[in-house]
């Protein structure tokens, strides 16, 4: 495996690479339905993230354990059967120590069998990679996913309702909060937008690094045409000596 | 049969699966970019809730229930992707046709939460037989009838001058959330 030209990432890279570069939720944009419908609070969100984030290393462990004895046609449909038992696993323990979380979750806990994130690590990492860096990769995306779910759900907790329930803070009076963004509308709204600045500040850092590096590139050049000009001035001059 | 009236509108306006019970979204930003892919998709998820939410509905409590509940997630997930597998088959074999607009859409469907979640749903709300038929096809029609109208909404948002960091997907979903809106004034039609 290690002698093939592959890019590798060190378990911190794998990490980091899940929670900001590739962040399932603003980046790769994957698992949509969790990420609205959960997001009415915080307590909510960081309950669904940290239940994808036990599938998602589990999964990503045990398939990549099982990926050399796995025949490539089938092996989808093996995989869903993987995360299938992963996701039931987690129902019992949700709803043995976790009522609370089990009943709020409601139908998007089962979901997570056919979130995209699960099946798309699955797919695309841990399925030619070894155990402990598919355990990482799961470990950052999982993150990511929590990331990602939580600043939707505490903006839209804070301005839809005045308070966060989680830390008990209240920021200002229900009756003045924009109601709507903690109602299906303000999901897409605020997930919209939140989105969008996100791309617009990524954009602009990358067309400030361009700037930077063209201003490199012109200064380098302009030195070497310099550089040149010089030397052909003092060969002039030698020759002009020699005559 | 009121009762059913009843349940067709909620299930298709008001609790619109994708604009109210965000199910299916991964697909709805995905292939409405065009008419032509955003009906084929519609179609093809169609005819796959309203079929494997008969088939489930008849296995859980034919097989599964009482004894073998907890089994419900895998059993479902399995039945979905073998429905749609069959179903694959099945139109290649008798429409050409068909299966050269709702081909490509079909293996995507297996990973659809639309499909598994109706599936669910059917189960968890307690339905009889006619009130799951009744909400498997209404839901469904309610997801084909809004991926349609989305995607001309997304043709001609082409055109608009919108900012560069809010091309694509931001901007649909800005979209979706004022469709959103809209369909909560159904709620007065009950």
């Amino acid at each position: 495996m290690s002698n093939q030209k592959k890019k590798r990432y060190t378990p911190k890279q794998n990490v980091l690479r899940g929670l900001f570069k590739e962040n399932p939720t603003f980046v790769l944009v994957l698992g949509m339905c969790p990420t609205l419908g959960v997001t009415t609070s915080l307590e909510n969100a960081l309950g669904m993230g940290l239940s994808v984030l036990f599938v998602l290393l589990l999964t990503n462990s045990l398939i990549s354990m099982i990926r050399n004895i796995v025949p490539a046609e089938i092996r989808i449909p093996v995989y869903i059967v993987v995360i299938a038992l992963v996701v039931t696993l987690l129902e019992w323990i949700l709803q043995a120590y976790f009522i609370t979380i089990y009943d709020a979750l409601g139908i998007y806990l089962p979901l997570i069998v056919v979130n995209c994130i699960i099946l798309g690590r699955a797919e695309a990492f841990a399925s030619d990679n070894t155990i402990i860096d598919s355990m990482f990769d799961g470990m950052g995306m999982g993150l990511g996913f929590t990331l990602g779910l939580s600043t939707l759900a505490f903006t839209r907790e804070l301005l839809g309702t005045g308070q966060v329930g989680l830390f008990g803070f209240k920021l200002f009076e229900a009756n003045v909060a924009a109601g709507f963004l903690v109602q299906p509308a303000g999901a897409f709204l605020t997930l919209g937008v939140l989105i969008g600045i996100i791309n617009t500040v990524r954009l602009d850092k990358a067309a400030k690094k361009k700037a930077i590096m063209d201003e490199k590139i012109r200064i380098a050049l302009e030195k070497k045409a310099a550089k040149k000009a010089a030397l052909e001035a003092q060969k002039l001059q030698e020759a002009m000596i020699n005559e | 049969m009121s009762d059913l009236l009843t349940l067709a509108f909620t299930s298709f306006l008001v609790q619109n699966i994708i604009l109210n019970q965000f199910l299916g979204i991964c697909s709805f930003l995905g292939v409405s970019n065009k008419r032509s892919s955003a009906l084929g998709m519609g179609l093809a998820v169609f005819f796959v809730i309203t079929l494997s939410g008969i088939v489930t509905w008849t296995i859980y409590y034919e097989i599964l229930y009482p004894d073998l509940t907890f089994m419900r997630t895998i059993v479902f997930i399995l039945v979905v992707a073998a429905m749609v597998q069959i179903l694959e088959m099945a139109i290649k074999k008798f429409s050409p046709t068909l299966y050269n607009s709702l081909g490509v859409y079909l293996p995507l469907i297996t990973t659809n939460c639309a499909v598994l979640g109706v599936a669910l749903l059917n189960i968890q709300k307690g339905f009889t037989f006619s009130e799951m038929v009744v909400f498997s096809a209404f839901t469904s029609f309610g997801y084909t009838a809004v991926i349609f109208t989305f995607s001309y909404i997304r043709e001609q948002m082409v055109k608009a001058p919108i900012p560069e960091g809010f091309k694509g997907i931001p901007s649909g979903l800005v979209a979706a959330s004022i469709m959103s809106l809209i369909f909560k004034g159904f709620v007065g039609l009950i």
